[in-house]
C-alpha cells in the first residue's frame, strides 16, 4: 500500500504530526525504532512548556514556541494531559546584569511573549520564597508552564492512533530513497512507500536529511544531566525558575512537575554518542551546584533519581522545518532542542497543514479531536471510586504504594491501544514505579501483569524493550 | 601452635573467638560470651556444617516455589550437592510448614523440610 | 462508604503489626484489626527464608517465614481479624484511617488508638546518585530475593553487589547457591552495615570478596547491565581517581540502607526524627499525636526481628492501655539525648511513671569501636557504665533504665547515652 504520510520517530513532534494528520482522510504510518512512543529525547527533559522569551526574534524556535505554548491548554484539555501555567522566572544574580533581563523582556515582547515583566527582588520573592540570597531580579513569565512530557506525547500517539493512524514499534529505519515521485522507506521488518515522509528523528534527524538531500544538516547530541526530587519536597518551588541564559543553553533550571515533584537541571555536554543517556558524576554534581545560585536550600537530599537526555542540536542554532529544496514530501522536523517540547504542537500542526495542502488532502469527517486519559481513581470523589470498585474490583488494588496506582490503571495502560508492554512504558503511562522506591515494591507484580495480559512469559518481561529483561530465567531450572 | 581468628555465627551477637590448636589438637577457645561459642569454635576448626535454607520447585501450587531447610546443619563441603538434590525434586502441593520433603538429602542423614506453607492452586 | 469503629487498628501484618496485635488482644483489649497491604500475613519475613530469626523469642533458630508462622498462627488462634490486600491510604490525627481494597473498596475506619507498623522500604539507586546509564538488572536486594524466593525468577547470572547490609549478605549467598556467580561487595563505610555472621556466612563461606571503603561510580550498559566500575573511596568517601576497576556483570543488586516508610505517619501529623526517618516516640511507643504509637522497621530500622517483636509487644500493651484509659498521666518527661558516639535513642522521651520497673532503650552507635564502655549519664553522674568488646553501626544496642534509676532522681530532665573509648 502507498501511505500518504510516513512518519519516522514516535517522538512528541513525530506523535503531534501524526494526530494533526490524523484529521484529514489520510493513510499515516508512524514508525519507531524503540518499543514505546516518548522513548527517546521526549522522556528525558524538563517537562516545561517555554513562554518563548529566549529564542532569537525571526527565529523558528520563537515562532513555533509561542504559538505552541497558546496551543497547549486547549490540546490538555482535549486530549486529557495535564498542563499548569505556573508562569516562569528568569532570576539574576549580578547587579551588572539586570540590564539582560531588559533584553530579554523585549525579545519576548518582540516574539509575542505576553505579560513578560521585570520585578525586583522583593516581588520575585513574593511568589517565590526560596529564591537564593544572591538573587536580585527576575523576569516573570506568565504564560511558561509545566506539563506531563510522557502524558502529552502519548495523548498524541492514541488519538492519532483512535483516528487512524498506524504505528509500527520496534521497527528501526535503514534506508531512505526515492523512486517514481514516491518515497521508500527501508526498515529492519520491511519496505514502506509513502508519498510524503516526516522526518522527526531527534538526534538521527541529520542522518535521514543526509540520505535524501544536498542541503546537509549536522546534530550534535548535547546531553542533559536531571534529577528529580521526591514529592515530599513539592512546593519548594512554584514556578519554573532559570537562571540567566548562558550560550549553551537556559542553564539548570528548578521547576515544579504536574505530579508534584521537583526537576532540577539540565547540563549541556556536546558528546559524540547518539546513545549515550549515561549520567555522570560531574553532571549530576554541576546540576547540583548550580541550582542553588537561584534556589537556596534545595532539600537535594531527597533526590529519588537522576537522568540524562540528548537535545539534537543542529549547526544553525534553529529548528528545520518544512521540505528542502532538493526533496519535495520530505518534510523536516530537525534540530528540535528546547524550546521543542513546547514548540511540538504547532511544528506538529504545521508539518500536517504543510503536507495536506501538498497532497490535497480533505478533512476527515469522523476525526475525533478528544482523548481521555487512563481513569485515575484517586480523582474520584469516595462514592464514585466505591462504585467503580465494585463494577471492577482492580481499582482496589494498590499496586505501586508510592504514587497510589491500582492495578486497574496499570490494566488499562496495557490493553489500551499503543498499550504498555513494558516496566517504563508502565511507569510513563500510570506512574507505577516513579515514585520514592522507584518500583522495588511493584515492579515483581507488573511484571506479572503484564506477562498475564500479554501472553508473554515473565522472564521475557523487559525495562524498555530489546535486550531489557528483567530476569534471566528460573530458578532450579538453569 | 596454630592460631584461628573466628567470628562465631551461633547467634547474632557475633563474637569474635580465638581457637589456639597444636596439630589436630586444639588447646584454647577464647573471646566466646556463651558455651555455644565455644562449642561453635570447636566444630568450626574440626567439622564446620552449615544449615542450608533455599527454595524447592512446587507441583500444582498456588506458588511455583516452597521455602525449605536442611533439618538440622549438614557438612560446609556438601552444601552444592545438597542443592542440585533439592533443585531436582519437586513437592507436591499442598504443602505444609514442616512437611519433609527430602529424606536423607545428599546422604547426610539430614531430612529437607519445608519452612512455608504452599496451598493447592485454584482449579480453574 | 463504610464506616466502622475499632479500638485497635494496626497498620502493617509484618512482624511488628503482628506482635502489637498479639499483645494488644492478650492486654485485654477484643476489637483489634490489623490491615496488611500484601496478600498474605508475615510481611517481608515471607521472602526472609534464610536462618537466623528467633533466637531471642523461642530460644531456637528458625528462618524467617518459620518466625512469622508462628506469629500468624498465634493471632489466629486469638481470633484477630485482618484484612489483606487492604492499603491504609490516610491516617488524620483524630485516628480516622481511610483504606482500600478490593471487595470493601474505600473504607472509613475510627480507632481507639493506631499502631504504625509499616515496616521500611530499600534506597533505590536514584536516591545514590550512581552515575551511567539506566538498564535492567539494577535491583534493590529485597526485590531480587523476592523474585528468588517467592516468584522463583533468577535476576541474573553474574552479579556485583553494592552495600554490605544485611540483604545484601543473604542475597550474596542465596544468589550463589542458585548458581550465580557473585564477584565481589563493594560498601562505601570502611565498616560492613551487616551481621558479623552473615559476613562469615554469605560471603566468606563462598570466597566473596568484601572491598571495603569502595563505591560503584559508573553503570554500562544501556538496555541490560554489562559491567559496573567500582572505585576505592578516601576518608570523605569521595572516589579516588585511577582507583577504578570495571566489573563485568549482568545485576547490580543494592543494599544501602533502609529507610522507615512514614508517609501515612505524616499525614497523621506525627514528629519525625531526621535522624531515624521514624517517629519521635516516648516511653510507650506513642508518636508525638496522642493515641497513635509506632514500632519495628517504621520507628526505626532493627537489626533482629526478634527486637521487633519485643517492642512491637509494648506498643500493643500501650495502645491497650490508652484505649482502657488505664494510663497514669506522666509528669515532665525526662528527654534521652544521643551523646557521643550515639546516633539516637528509642525512646526520646520517658515519663518516669509510665516506664514500668525496667524500660529497653533501643540505639545505635556512629562507629565501630572495640573495648567501649556503653554509658548511662544523669547530668554529670555516670550511672551505668558497660564494657563491649565491639560496637558496630550495623548491630542494634541497648540499655536498660530501671525504675529505681528514677527513683533516685527524682527531678530529673535529661538522662544522656553516650560511648566513652577509655
Amino acid at each position: 500500500m502507498i501511505y500518504d504520510t510516513i512518519i519516522i520517530g514516535a517522538g512528541v513532534v513525530g506523535c503531534a504530526a501524526a494526530r494533526f494528520l490524523s484529521a484529514y482522510l489520510a493513510d499515516v504510518l508512524v514508525l519507531e525504532r524503540e518499543e514505546d512512543v516518548c522513548a527517546g529525547t521526549s522522556k528525558a527533559n524538563s517537562a516545561i512548556i517555554h513562554s518563548g522569551y529566549d529564542a532569537p526574534n525571526g527565529s523558528l524556535k520563537a515562532r513555533y514556541n509561542v504559538l505552541g505554548n497558546a496551543m497547549t491548554e486547549k490540546l490538555s484539555r482535549e486530549l486529557d494531559f495535564p498542563f499548569e501555567r505556573r508562569g516562569s522566572l528568569t532570576v539574576c544574580t549580578d547587579p551588572s546584569r539586570v540590564s539582560v533581563l531588559e533584553e530579554l523582556r523585549m525579545r519576548g515582547e518582540k516574539n509575542g511573549v505576553p505579560g513578560l515583566r521585570i520585578l525586583d527582588r522583593d516581588e520575585a520573592l513574593r511568589l517565590e520564597p526560596n529564591l537564593a540570597d544572591g538573587v536580585v531580579a527576575a523576569l516573570f513569565a506568565p504564560t511558561a508552564g509545566i506539563v506531563c512530557p510522557f502524558k502529552m506525547t502519548i495523548a498524541f500517539a492514541e488519538n492519532a492512533c483512535e483516528n487512524g493512524a498506524e504505528f509500527r514499534l520496534n521497527t528501526r529505519v535503514t534506508g531512505l530513497y526515492r523512486e517514481d515521485g514516491l518515497w521508500r522507506v527501508q526498515t529492519d521488518r520491511g519496505e514502506y512507500t509513502s508519498k510524503t515522509v516526516v522526518n522527526a528523528a531527534g538526534v538521527y534527524a541529520d542522518v535521514l536529511n543526509n540520505l535524501v538531500s544536498e542541503r546537509k544538516l549536522r546534530i550534535t547530541p548535547r546531553r542533559g544531566d536531571y534529577i528529580l526530587l521526591d514529592r515530599a519536597v513539592g512546593g519548594y518551588v512554584r514556578h519554573t525558575v532559570f537562571p540567566l541564559p548562558t550560550k549553551l543553553g537556559k542553564g539548570v533550571l528548578v521547576t515544579p512537575t504536574v505530579h508534584g515533584n521537583t526537576i532540577v537541571g539540565p547540563t549541556a555536554v556536546d558528546i559524540e554518542d547518539r546513545e549515550s543517556t549515561a549520567t555522570t558524576a560531574d553532571g549530576i554534581n554541576t546540576v547540583l551546584e548550580r541550582s542553588s545560585l537561584s534556589i537556596k536550600n534545595l532539600p537535594v537530599r531527597s533526590v529519588i533519581t537522576s537522568f540524562a537526555g540528548l537535545r539534537a542540536h543542529e549547526d544553525g542554532g534553529d529548528f528545520v522545518i518544512g521540505e528542502p529544496d532538493d526533496a519535495p514530501g520530505f518534510f523536516n522536523c530537525a534540530g528540535i532542542e528546547s524550546p521543542g517540547l513546547s514548540a511540538a504542537p504547532a511544528i506538529g500542526e504545521e508539518v500536517a497543514r504543510r503536507i495536506a495542502e501538498k497532497l490535497n488532502l480533505k478533512a476527515d469527517p469522523d476525526f475525533k479531536p478528544e482523548r481521555r486519559d487512563i481513569l485515575d481513581p484517586s480523582k474520584l470523589s469516595t462514592e464514585e471510586r466505591n462504585i467503580l470498585i465494585k463494577k471492577n474490583p482492580a481499582y482496589g488494588a494498590i499496586v505501586c504504594r508510592c504514587e497510589g496506582v491500582t492495578e486497574g490503571e496499570i490494566l488499562e495502560a496495557i490493553r489500551r491501544p499503543l498499550g504498555a508492554r513494558s516496566l517504563d512504558a508502565v511507569k510513563r503511562r500510570v506512574r507505577a514505579g516513579m515514585g520514592r522506591c522507584q518500583g522495588g515494591f511493584c515492579s515483581p507484580k507488573v511484571m506479572e501483569l503484564i506477562s498475564r495480559e500479554c501472553g508473554i512469559p515473565l522472564d521475557e518481561v523487559t525495562k524498555c524493550g530489546g535486550a531489557s529483561r528483567i530476569t534471566v530465567g528460573r530458578t532450579k531450572e538453569g | 601452635m596454630n592460631t584461628v581468628e573466628l567470628t562465631c555465627i551461633g547467634c547474632p551477637l557475633g563474637c569474635n573467638v580465638t581457637v589456639k590448636t597444636e596439630g589436630e589438637r586444639i588447646i584454647s577457645v577464647s573471646g566466646n560470651t556463651c558455651p555455644r561459642g565455644e562449642s561453635y569454635a570447636r566444630k568450626e576448626v574440626t567439622d564446620p556444617t552449615r544449615i542450608v535454607t533455599t527454595t524447592m520447585r512446587v507441583k500444582g501450587g498456588a506458588r511455583s516455589r516452597v521455602a525449605c531447610k536442611t533439618a538440622s546443619d549438614i557438612p560446609k563441603g556438601k552444601i552444592f550437592e545438597v542443592m542440585r538434590e533439592i533443585a531436582s525434586a519437586q513437592a507436591e502441593a499442598p504443602v505444609r510448614l514442616g512437611d519433609v520433603l527430602i529424606v536423607n538429602v545428599a546422604d547426610t542423614g539430614v531430612d529437607v523440610t519445608a519452612t512455608s506453607s504452599v496451598a493447592a492452586s485454584d482449579p480453574q | 462508604m463504610t464506616v466502622t469503629e475499632h479500638d485497635i487498628v494496626v497498620i502493617g501484618g509484618g512482624p511488628a503489626g503482628l506482635a502489637a496485635a498479639i499483645a494488644a488482644k492478650k492486654s485485654g483489649v477484643n476489637d483489634v484489626l490489623i490491615l496488611e497491604r500484601g496478600g498474605e500475613l508475615g510481611g517481608i519475613l515471607n521472602q526472609c527464608i534464610h536462618n537466623g530469626f528467633g533466637l531471642h523469642t523461642f530460644g531456637e533458630e528458625l528462618t524467617g517465614s518459620e518466625y512469622a508462622a508462628r506469629f500468624i498462627a498465634e493471632a489466629e488462634e486469638l481470633g484477630i481479624p485482618y484484612k489483606l490486600d487492604t492499603m491504609a491510604l490516610d491516617i488524620t490525627p483524630e485516628r480516622v484511617v481511610t483504606a482500600v481494597n478490593r471487595t470493601d473498596g474505600v473504607m472509613t475506619i475510627k480507632a481507639g488508638a493506631v499502631i504504625l507498623a509499616m515496616g521500611c522500604r530499600e534506597r533505590p539507586r536514584g536516591a545514590l546518585n550512581i552515575a551511567g546509564f539506566r538498564p535492567a538488572g539494577i535491583f534493590s536486594a529485597g526485590t531480587a530475593q523476592r523474585l528468588v524466593n517467592i516468584e522463583g525468577y533468577m535476576p541474573g547470572k553474574e552479579v556485583v553487589i553494592l552495600g554490605s547490609g544485611d540483604i545484601g549478605l543473604i542475597m550474596a549467598r542465596r544468589m550463589t547457591l542458585e548458581g550465580a556467580r557473585v564477584k565481589l561487595v563493594a560498601e562505601l563505610m570502611p565498616y560492613s552495615g551487616g551481621l558479623k555472621r552473615n559476613i562469615v556466612q554469605c560471603l566468606d563461606d563462598f570466597d566473596i570478596p568484601l572491598l571495603l571503603s569502595h563505591t560503584v561510580v559508573d553503570i554500562e550498559g544501556k538496555e541490560r547491565v554489562t559491567a559496573v566500575v567500582v572505585a576505592e573511596v578516601d576518608e570523605n568517601r569521595r572516589p579516588i581517581p585511577g582507583t577504578e576497576q570495571r566489573i563485568s556483570c549482568d545485576t547490580l543488586l543494592l543494599s544501602c540502607g533502609l529507610l522507615p516508610e512514614n508517609e501515612l505517619s505524616q499525614s497523621a501529623g506525627v514528629e519525625l526524627s531526621p535522624v531515624t526517618g521514624g517517629a519521635v516516640v516516648n516511653e510507650s511507643l506513642e508518636t508525638s499525636v496522642g493515641g497513635v504509637f509506632a514500632c519495628g522497621n517504621v520507628l526505626h530500622v532493627h537489626d533482629l526481628v526478634d527486637y521487633v517483636s519485643e517492642e512491637a509487644a509494648l506498643a500493643g500493651e500501650n495502645a491497650a492501655r490508652y484505649v482502657r484509659g488505664e494510663r497514669c498521666e506522666g509528669g515532665e518527661p525526662i528527654s534521652l539525648r544521643a551523646g557521643n558516639g550515639v546516633r539516637y535513642t528509642v525512646p526520646s522521651f520517658i515519663a518516669p511513671e509510665r516506664a514500668g520497673d525496667k524500660l529497653t532503650v533501643r540505639f545505635r552507635v556512629a562507629d565501630v569501636y572495640k573495648n567501649a564502655f556503653v554509658c548511662v549519664y544523669c547530668g554529670d553522674e555516670c550511672v551505668q557504665r558497660r564494657k563491649k568488646r565491639v560496637l558496630a553501626p550495623g548491630e542494634m544496642e541497648q540499655v536498660v533504665l530501671t525504675d529505681r534509676l528514677f527513683a533516685e532522681n527524682p527531678g530529673l530532665s535529661e538522662i544522656t547515652i553516650k560511648i566513652e573509648t577509655a
